[in-house]
């Protein structure tokens, strides 16, 4: 017998504000990969995202964490298990940096010291931890909102755009955190706008439209020319090398 | 204990014996003591000093939750419903007392307060509870309902108290009942802070509750729920820890505003800024305030006692300014 190890939607509709926002969608997020998961403005990225999380009730269908049915778990052993990164939250009081990574630890009711300190560590930020989040910068503050996450130690980590607020720098640092938690075996899923860096960095990509799944698969696969004339309207083509691929768009 | 709770506990060990020895009469520790001493600390002085310990820990702690709930340093508790409601309750007493046997009446606007208080929780979480219950499809409304849903039920009970005041049955009734709106601790014995003493401490221990639940609020309610929090149940704690400290106090003291919405403020830059750091330190810090207030207005030498609701808006409308440009300025 084998175990399923996976984060899976088997035949998921999502409904919001009356409307289905996903339609009978199966997916499957296997450990140690980076899903990334990308489709024009109002696909239903975001929502997907929130019900792999557990935080959208399915309309129907189910949403399946390593075997067992998801809305069955009780919400503190979910939120052990999946972390969630919200698309840049404001935040509400003005709090120091470590005090908010620490609130990662809320459902273990635990201190948590030694995962708030490697955390702390993984995002290199001991020398920010007691600078209030007011005085830190957008990079600074999207690490510390991951950082929040990696506290928890869960075991699937799903992001919404956590490259949006950020310059080219920090979004390649950030992008190398995530592949550093895919390599330790979390199961990583990111909403992205960026199609070069699914291509890049993603181990696969799902493709979004109008809540249904337009394609799958490895990145070159999944994002290929015609994919992406079909699901965004747009030509175009890609250039470089595997790893380091550039899209030009138009004829 | 907390550096904050430290702070405002010294405080409020060093607030009690002189709130007990100041007022119409000194009353000195040592040496000379007046006729009646004893009788005046015993029957008069403890229970009022008592009293405003009890009602302004239970403001302060239900100030400190509801802000961190909203994740808003401009929500008062008395904005939402509980207070208005409590208010109305203890108003529609003016009307009842002389239907009453004399025994019953005596208990009448404590005890319909408080009805008014619990009516008002009800209606607070059938309408905000069922918003959240259906996770707003992923959307959040629920805590922007709960707000509307407040103040709702805040401007219907202050128009019907307003109703019942323009229909008084006499002008004395009419006085009774404007003075009582205006809060104040004059002439309370032991029988209020038996009422209140115990309910306030319920609700506080209501709140201390649904304290991580709020320092989760911090990043948002998706986040929240994302690291398990049960949106209904953190909403059921707010609404029962606040309306047994908000209704207990309106009960026996009237309406006493602006401590809620202050205190959490003075205590803040004390703390790590999280809600949970934040409502064992507000229920100590609102205790000294309410507390000094109380005996500042006992010794104002005025013809007739400044009420102490009117004392505590007057100091607490110019602090709302002050907080309201120090925002716009963006250093809060």
């Amino acid at each position: 017998m084998t175990v399923d190890a996976s984060l899976a939607s088997e035949s998921l509709v999502l409904a919001r504000g009356g409307r289905n926002v996903i339609e009978n969608l199966s997916v499957r997020l296997a450990p140690g990969e980076i899903t990334a998961i990308v489709g024009p403005n109002g696909a239903g990225k975001s929502s997907l995202l929130l019900g792999l999380a557990g935080l959208l009730p399915s309309a129907a269908g189910r949403v399946t964490l390593e075997g067992a049915a998801l809305a069955a778990l009780a919400p503190r052993e979910r939120a052990k298990a999946i972390g969630y990164l919200p698309q840049s939250p404001d935040i509400a009081w003005d709090v120091a940096a470590e005090a908010l990574v620490a609130l990662g630890r809320l459902p273990w009711r635990d201190r948590g010291t030694a995962h708030i300190e490697a955390a702390l560590s993984a995002l290199d930020l001991r020398g920010l931890r007691h600078r209030p989040v007011s005085r830190l910068s957008g990079g600074e503050r999207a690490r510390v909102l991951l950082a929040r996450v990696l506290a928890g130690t869960p075991r699937w980590i799903l992001a919404d755009e956590p490259l949006a607020a950020l310059d080219l720098a920090h979004q390649l640092a950030l992008i190398a955190h995530l592949k550093t938690c895919a390599m330790a075996g979390q199961g990583v899923a990111v909403v992205l706008h960026d199609l070069a860096v699914a291509m890049n960095h993603a181990d696969r990509v799902l493709v979004l439209k109008d809540g249904c799944l337009v394609a799958e698969g490895p990145p070159r696969d999944a994002l290929r020319p015609e994919v992406i004339v079909q699901t965004w309207g747009v030509a175009a083509r890609w250039l470089g090398a595997p790893g380091r691929m550039g899209l030009v768009t138009g004829d | 204990m907390t550096r904050a709770s430290l702070v405002f506990a010294a405080l409020l060990a060093l607030l009690l014996p002189l709130s007990l020895l100041a007022g119409r009469v000194w009353i000195a520790p040592y040496g000379d003591t007046p006729a009646n001493a004893a009788l005046i600390l015993a029957e008069l002085r403890a229970p009022r000093a008592v009293l405003a310990v009890v009602i302004g820990a239970g403001l302060g702690a239900a100030g400190a939750a509801m802000q961190g709930y909203l994740r808003n340093p401009l929500a008062d508790p008395g904005l939402f419903g509980i207070a208005p409601m409590a208010a109305l309750g203890a108003v529609a007493s003016f009307w009842a007392a002389p239907l009453l046997p004399p025994a019953a009446a005596a208990w009448s606007l404590p005890a319909m307060a408080l009805a008014g208080a619990g009516l008002g929780m009800a209606a607070l979480a059938l309408i905000a509870g069922r918003t959240t219950s259906d996770a707003a499809g992923g959307a959040g409304g629920g805590i922007a309902l709960f707000t509307l849903a407040g103040l709702m039920l805040a401007s219907l009970a202050g128009a019907l108290t307003a109703l019942a005041i323009t229909l008084a049955p006499n002008p004395f009734a009419l006085s009774e009942i404007v003075m009582w709106l205006n809060g104040a601790l004059t002439d309370r014995s032991w029988r209020e802070v038996w009422i209140a003493a115990p309910l306030t401490a319920a609700g506080v221990a209501v709140l201390a509750l649904a304290a991580r639940s709020l320092d989760a609020l911090t990043l948002g309610e998706e986040a929240a729920r994302s690291l398990g929090v049960d949106p209904r149940r953190l909403l059921a704690l707010l609404v029962v820890g606040v309306g047994l400290t908000v209704g207990a106090g309106v009960a026996v003291a009237g309406i006493i505003g602006f401590v809620g919405l202050v205190v959490p403020h003075l205590v803040r830059p004390l703390t790590d800024r999280l809600p949970s750091s934040l409502i064992l330190p507000s229920a100590l810090a609102g205790a000294c305030l309410v507390l000094a207030a109380d005996s500042v207005v006992r010794i104002l030498p005025l013809v007739t006692e400044l009420r102490l609701g009117i004392a505590l808006s007057l100091i607490g409308a110019p602090f709302f300014g002050w907080l309201l440009l120090r925002m716009r300025r963006g250093r809060l």
